[in-house]
């Protein structure tokens, strides 16, 4: 046994980001006031690894004796996962000092929890699933409870890391019961045997479990609880990542374990997805009209667009795996991109988090006005937004499986999710600010993000084939 | 069947859990029963107890017990490795430098935070 060069240009990407992880940890510790440092540190880490798993994408395959995919499908979301992770710091630097947390650690995990999702989302081992999924999460409820002081974030983080640990032993379980129906933990192996003869029935069990564990991760009903109050108490910029990132990351794993490897699982298996699918997107959606506050807004929010991508799982055809990841992309920066604002009006102690906070803005601070426009209206999904062509694609995808009923369930939750994007949109021109309201200077790095964010969004909603062609071979 | 090989051990498992319940609860139902206060005391022939275990430790003691749990589970790994690093060679003893060094970075950024200074 040994290593070979294909086998580190392999996992290069996902390698540069730990490295840099490990060096800026001693360099947090060695020198003092060192967290600007650091950012940039890991901001050159990343974008060294973005620039790896660019050149690698071409070449796909797999590395360490099919372990781990290369190139192709890990690249894509190596990237993808490294625009978060680039624009989480660019968001992060000036509400950390605003929040007075401004400590070299939380670049430190940001960095490791992208290098966890980016391994889970190159598996090709239920083993390497796990392993992924675990340093994401450790790192993920860390970053929950950044705000040490903070009643809320301390909340989040304890209950993300009670129920993430409880999803990890479902997953875990199940990985032990396909291993012990199938006798192997390679995807390639467990595909081989599925498609040759019908598995036994402990089998299902074990995918059962598999699928709760992946629900849990990407926030479906019915394994969604966790989701508002964690997004809601963690720092704004941490639940920008967790809901991108992370959920990249576990859909990722999801469709390589149960579109690529199992062929969609069967018409059962499909018919499971498409009920989880439909009850997240009515949940999210109806749930999300009555929340006053804008951050848990966006969770149950997430936790409906987490059943629109789920619409592209269940109908496990080409279109709709290629709609998954476009809608992945889209998500991504227009997610960060609200977050991105909501923590730069945001002001300590959690005051201007509530929709009358936003009254006046768009007028007050045109800039800020736009791009939250731009995000919420993407988000709510009209064209010709990224927001728009993702929905399009899975609920496309959705009719040609023949399920009709999940497209328009889907489309309905989509008309009642309008209600509460466009009401910020509606108290930021419509209303009157109140008397001499301040204006917030925006710092120079968030506004690169927002304005990169705000030009991804626009940008692939525009040409929609510029992903679609970067993810057509696949499937 | 595979199974029937098991039944040997079954019967002795049963067997040993029903001899040690029946006399437990012999010895409980029979025996004398003469208590006083020195025989009911947490330990009967050892030290007094002071006062009540429930109460606040500093963070420090589950901080050193956490940092141990972590870098004494580690060992578990450098057991199977020693067991075969000569099969391994160069490729076992590589692998294992960059586990460890990857430990030792974690190390010495706990030394550097003051972790594992008691005061």
């Amino acid at each position: 046994m040994s290593v070979t060069g294909s086998d580190l240009l392999g996992i290069l990407a996902v390698g540069i980001v730990s490295v840099t992880a490990l060096i800026a940890m001693l360099a947090g510790v060695f020198l003092k006031n060192s967290a600007r440092l650091v950012m940039w540190l890991g901001l050159a880490g990343m974008a060294g690894a973005f620039a790896a798993a660019w050149g690698t994408y071409p070449s796909a395959g797999t590395a360490f004796g099919g372990m781990i995919l290369a190139g192709g499908y890990a690249s894509f979301f190596g990237m993808l996962i490294l625009c978060a992770g680039i624009l989480t710091f660019l968001l992060a630097s000036d509400y950390l000092r605003k929040e007075g947390v401004e400590y070299p650690e939380f670049y430190v995990m940001v960095l490791f929890a992208v290098s966890g999702m980016m391994l889970m989302s190159a598996a090709a081992d239920l083993i390497i699933v796990f392993l992924g999924l675990e340093i994401m999460s450790v790192s993920l409820y860390v970053l929950a409870g950044f705000m040490r002081r903070r009643e809320k974030s301390i909340e989040a983080s304890l209950k993300y890391f009670l129920l993430g640990a409880f999803a990890t032993g479902f997953l875990l379980y199940g990985i032990a019961l396909i291993y012990g129906t199938m006798g192997t933990t390679d995807l390639a192996g467990i595909a081989l045997r599925f498609a040759s003869a019908p598995p036994p029935s402990l089998f299902w069990v074990g995918a059962g479990l598999l699928l709760g564990g992946f629900a849990f991760k990407v926030g479906a009903v019915p394994f969604h609880m966790w989701v508002p109050d964690v997004y809601e108490g963690s720092p704004t910029p941490v639940s920008g990542i967790m809901s991108t990132g992370g959920k990249a990351a576990a859909f990722a794993a999801f469709l390589l374990v149960f579109v690529k490897s199992l062929g969609g699982g069967g018409a059962k298996v499909q018919t499971l997805l498409a009920i989880f699918a439909a009850l997240s997107m009515v949940t999210g959606a109806v749930i999300a009209i009555a929340q006053k506050n804008l951050k848990r807004m966006l969770a149950y929010s997430s936790i409906a667009h987490a059943g629109y991508m789920l619409t592209g799982l269940a109908a496990a055809n080409q279109l709709g795996e290629s709609g998954v990841l476009y809608y992945l992309v889209a998500y991504t920066f227009m997610n960060i991109g609200t977050f991105g604002v909501i923590s730069l009006i945001e002001q300590a102690e959690e005051k201007r988090l509530e929709f009358s906070d936003y009254a006046g803005l768009g007028l007050r601070q045109p800039f800020l006005g736009i791009v939250m426009s731009i995000f919420l209206f993407s988000l709510a999904g009209i064209p010709p937004l990224a927001g728009f062509f993702g929905k399009y694609y899975v609920f496309a995808a959705a009719v040609d499986a023949h399920m009709t009923w999940l497209a328009i369930v889907g489309v309905l939750a989509s008309v009642v999710s309008v209600y509460y994007y466009l009401r910020v949109v509606v108290f930021m021109y419509f209303h009157e600010g109140p008397e001499g309201a301040e204006v917030i200077s925006v710092p120079l790095l968030g506004s690169v993000a927002l304005l990169l964010s705000a030009a991804g969004v626009v940008g692939i909603g525009v040409f929609p084939s510029s992903i679609l062609s970067l993810t057509g071979w696949f499937f | 069947m595979v199974l029937l090989d098991y039944v040997p051990i079954f019967i002795m498992v049963s067997l040993a859990g029903i001899f040690g319940l029946v006399l437990s609860k012999a010895s409980e139902i029979f025996g004398p029963k003469k208590p006083n206060p020195e025989k009911l005391s947490t330990y009967e022939s050892g030290m007094q107890p002071i006062r009540t275990a429930r109460e606040r430790f500093s963070v420090k003691f589950y901080l050193v017990a956490m940092l141990f749990i972590l870098f004494d589970v580690e060992i578990v790994f450098l057991y199977p490795w020693a067991a075969v690093v000569r099969e391994l060679r160069l490729f076992g003893f590589i692998e294992m430098l960059i586990f460890v060094a990857v430990l030792l970075v974690g190390y010495v950024y706990i030394l550097k935070k003051g972790a594992l200074r008691w005061d």
